[in-house]
């Protein structure tokens, strides 16, 4: 650790503003991944000036610089790779503005996401991006990441809810983008940093849209013997032109470990199961609840049920968003993948995700997005066993390779970041990846900001193969 | 301008035909931008037709400007140089449609109408209910960044286009994004080209999201005697739970415009005599589902219209009043000879004042208008001067600036769209002070480093 920055930086922040002993940076080299990099030091910023000063540091000693909101991300988006300084956004978290009638809210990055929604309730608003972290992660997270969740599927991701942007790129310079009116002038720079994972620049302050509550929301359980028949459902559902505000998937052993964990109420023998919400105005909800629920007996769902109430629905939803912590429970390590295919090929890809599953000897749950084919399978496995991580880790490609070849995505809302530059290549021609390195030079022209993110590495793959310290089993909140 | 005229067509012909070569002055005033015609006009046939002529472009010092079907050249596009028109109309395929998966990939010069009839013929649809849409093409569409009064519902082109193939202003053929409806791998850089008017790179493919059609379609038409009423409706439907396709407010004048006298070849549907009965605001919203849906609007949006008079059409007139509504910018273009379109964008509960001022400007400078603003914020003003001489421009002129810092005030966005071609290096562009010019420069250049294509659209403001 470079002593002269660490002054420089206590200084600047107060010597609780900083950390820098070994037992404090431990926390701070995880994230949800399996990924593990050590920062220097972790500086915590308390407004904007702050951070403009951070970053002037960080070029004076020529460390990196890499943001960090709650540390919940699954593709190690907010780990040092490179060691240097990890921005912790933690003390700037105030809700600076909501706008009940235009139905905007300009938040400080370290917002935790679900305290938005919380806090501006009362006005029958909420923030519509709900990743299952949602009540650890932060705006800023969500923004550098991109974040989707169970209810993207009716309102879009992360980036269809940034209006305006303030941020501090890696030369120190404070940018505005966007405005808080729609349609600003010019080339869209909100839309392409909006999931830039933290290599664009350090994002001060957020223009959200807020979205206005549904008036009705119904929650529909539907209870499968086979997965086949629920992975049908959900096709079915999409091609009827039907577009629930959820539509998501458990198999049998999530559902079984699920259970275990949060007693929300599912089947504890059946092979899938579909929860499903339909909201809107009350109309369209009852129409729609029918014919989802028609949809599902038609593809020879065992039940298909209906919460009573809001206590009912709470629960459901509890065990749906508590996935993870619950395969944490039964394995000391788990890798959650990510990712995307058409929704017409979700039958052959679970199949094909259970095949490399006995092919590899390892457990495979599988919880997800169904309804926009967002894939999220939980591999087992135990830290201790070196072959078995390099199992989990091929097992893990072999699925992603698998969705590229379905006409997919390498990821669908986790990132890139460390865990997937390597991939990268099989979905971006060398063309594709130097022009996107091109545009990242302009707003973070020397690399300081996140490097050794979402590109591929000169590394050799073995290097990267190597198995990182053993990572902590704790749910991805 | 300098160029060797007869080198360059061969070199083009020699990428696609010479039978793609267009040299004939006659045909190539038809590709004119502003006033400048260019010198040929080519239509390449693939992707890779289109990096071979950007990278002729790059070694003769040509300028580009692609094309579509033409509907839109008089916008005010910042040209100081235009040698080839890049006619990309034989770009004209569907490359991929999955309906059950609900998305598309199409090249860009495929017509907005043939598109959705394909579409139709599975039941679903893109909601590009835009000017021109009865010849626009898909590419001229986006790359205009145009928009649609469904926007409402489903938001713009930047939230239901997945992925883009594009080439770049070095010749590469470059993609961004994907095919599938959730997707985070790589920078979205084709967010960049929506809107960028041919500054950035050529569209070769546009993936988009596809959406169900909707159910039976219904229009409410309620009339206001003042923009304030009429915008307290809008705020009403806004803090409902209703979720209208479309809802827009429309001057006296935009009104009697758009019942009268528009174009046959808009093709906007029969509208019926009684739709805007008096002269007055009128506020259109539409929306669609089954009969107890649109019971369920009707009532609730009689109560929010209160004491106004108001009107509900059904199906094929409920399509006719939103073609018309969409149709606004075309049919401001018709009524006058210096027919200036600017577009605001503010808060949408700022709307109101910022009609009533923009209102104020215009008719102290002696001029007459008309305007149409969307639910979401944004506000089409059209000046309609009686002429097309200095004295109309001056007065233009004097407004926009008025209006410039009207928006300023308020933190909106102006855009001076459309103007005569002979203003356009006379009316400056007015933007608010932007701290992000810099970085769109500097985005130009790694696109574009030699210039082959328009200069960025707020490149001459300071």
């Amino acid at each position: 650790m470079n002593a002269r920055l660490l002054r420089d930086l206590k200084k600047l922040l107060g010597a609780d503003g900083v950390l820098h002993k070994a037992e404090d940076l431990a926390l701070y080299e995880y994230d949800g991944s399996v990924e593990v990099a050590r920062p220097d030091c972790v500086a915590f910023p308390r407004n904007t000036a702050d951070v403009v000063e951070i970053v002037g540091l960080a070029n004076k000693h020529r460390v990196p610089l890499v943001g960090r909101g709650a540390g919940t991300g699954l593709s190690g988006g907010a780990l040092a790779r490179e060691g240097g300084i990890v921005t912790s956004f933690a003390r700037m978290n105030r809700i600076l503005e909501v706008d009940v009638e235009n139905q905007r809210a300009r938040v400080q990055p370290g917002v935790v996401n679900a305290d938005l929604s919380l806090a501006v309730a009362h006005t029958g608003l909420h923030f519509a991006p709900d990743p299952s972290s949602q009540k650890a992660c932060t705006i800023g997270g969500n923004v550098s990441e991109n974040s989707g969740g169970p209810h993207t599927l009716a309102y879009g991701v992360t980036t269809n809810h940034v209006l305006a942007l303030e941020a501090v790129l890696a030369t120190g310079e404070l940018v505005r983008f966007g405005s808080t009116a729609v349609d600003p002038p010019g080339y869209d720079l909100t839309g392409v940093f909006v999931g830039s994972e933290g290599t664009f620049g350090l994002v001060t302050e957020i223009t959200v849209r807020l979205t206005r509550l549904p008036e009705a929301v119904k929650t529909l359980l539907a209870t499968y013997d086979s997965i086949d028949d629920a992975t049908e459902t959900v096709a079915e559902i999409t091609a009827r032109g039907i577009t629930p505000a959820a539509c998501e998937m458990m198999d049998g052993w999530t559902i079984r470990a699920v259970e275990d964990y949060v007693h929300a109420g599912f089947p504890l023998d059946a092979a899938a199961i579909l929860l499903i919400d339909i909201d809107g105005l009350r109309e369209v909800v009852e129409a729609e609840a029918q014919a989802v629920a028609d949809v599902c007996r038609a593809h020879h769902a065992r039940s298909v049920r209906l919460a009573r109430d809001t206590a009912e629905r709470d629960l459901l939803w509890k065990g749906r968003k508590n996935a993870f912590g619950a395969a944490g429970r039964i394995s000391s390590s788990y890798y959650t993948q990510d990712g995307v295919i058409p929704r017409t090929k979700l039958p052959a890809t679970l199949r094909r995700v259970n095949e490399i599953g006995r092919k590899y000897n390892l457990a495979i749950g599988n919880v997800f997005h169904a309804g926009d084919g967002n894939l999220h399978p939980i591999i087992l496995f135990d830290e201790r066993n070196q072959q078995q991580f390099r199992d989990t880790v091929r097992a893990a490609d072999e699925i992603i390779e698998f969705c590229i070849e379905m006409g997919g995505s390498i990821t669908g809302e986790h990132g890139v970041g460390m865990e997937k530059d390597r991939l990268m290549p099989l979905l971006f021609s060398e063309v594709d990846l130097d022009l996107m390195k091109r545009v990242r030079a302009i707003f973070n022209p020397a690399g300081l900001l996140n490097p050794g993110k979402i590109f591929p590495t000169s590394k050799g793959c073995g290097e990267i193969y190597v198995r990182p310290e053993p990572a902590a089993a704790a749910p991805p909140a | 301008m300098s160029m060797a005229t007869a080198g360059v067509s061969s070199g083009l012909a020699g990428i696609v035909g010479s039978a793609n070569v267009i040299s004939d002055p006659a045909q190539l005033v038809g590709y004119r931008i502003g006033d400048i015609a260019p010198q040929l006009a080519v239509r390449p046939g693939s992707n890779q037709e289109v990096a071979q002529i950007a990278r002729l472009a790059v070694s003769e010092g040509l300028t580009l400007a692609p094309v579509g079907a033409r509907t839109k050249l008089g916008m005010n596009i910042p040209l100081q140089q235009y040698d080839v028109a890049l006619d990309l109309t034989r770009l004209d395929r569907i490359v991929a449609y999955d309906p059950d998966d609900l998305t598309l990939s199409v090249e860009p010069g495929i017509p907005l109408r043939k598109l959705a009839e394909v579409l139709a013929a599975r039941r679903q649809c893109l909601p590009l209910a835009v000017p021109f849409r009865s010849r626009a093409t898909v590419g001229g569409t986006i790359a205009s960044g145009v928009d649609s009064p469904l926007r409402q519902f489903y938001g713009t082109a930047r939230d239901y286009i997945l992925g883009m193939e594009f080439v770049t202003g070095e010749g590469q053929i470059v993609k961004s994004g994907g095919r599938v409806v959730k997707n985070v791998s790589g920078y979205d850089l084709h967010k960049l080209l929506i809107g960028s008017l041919g500054s950035l790179g050529v569209m070769t493919k546009i993936n988009f999201r596809t959406f169900p059609a909707p159910l039976s379609m219904q229009a409410f038409i309620a009339h206001f005697d003042s923009a304030q009423e009429a915008a307290g409706m809008r705020q009403r439907v806004a803090q409902s739970p209703l979720r209208p396709l479309t809802m827009e407010i429309l001057s006296p004048r935009a009104a009697e415009l758009l019942s009268s006298g528009v174009p046959a070849e808009i093709e906007s549907g029969q509208l019926p005599s009684h739709t805007f009965p008096k002269p007055g605001w009128a506020v259109v919203v539409s929306h669609a589902g089954n009969e107890k849906v649109l019971e369920r609007y009707e009532r609730d949006l009689r109560q929010m219209a209160g004491a106004a008079d108001a009107i509900v059409l059904h199906e094929s007139a409920a399509l006719a009043v939103v073609g018309r509504v969409r149709e606004f910018i075309p049919v401001a273009l018709e009524t006058s000879p210096g027919t200036v379109i600017v577009k605001m964008s503010v808060r949408p509960g700022g709307m109101s004042e910022l009609l009533g001022d923009a209102a104020a400007t215009a008719e102290k400078a002696g001029l007459s208008w008309s305007a149409i603003a969307r639910g979401v914020g944004v506000i089409y003003f059209a000046l309609l001067p009686a002429g097309r001489n200095d004295d109309a421009r001056s007065r233009v002129d004097n407004v926009i600036k008025d209006l410039a810092d009207t928006c300023g005030r308020r933190d909106g966005n102006i855009a001076v769209l459309w103007l005569p071609d002979e203003w356009k290096s006379l009316v400056p562009p007015r933007t608010a002070q932007r701290s992000d010019l810099d970085l769109m420069r500097k985005l130009k250049n790694v696109f574009d480093p030699n210039g082959i294509f328009a200069p960025d659209p707020l490149a001459s403001i300071a």
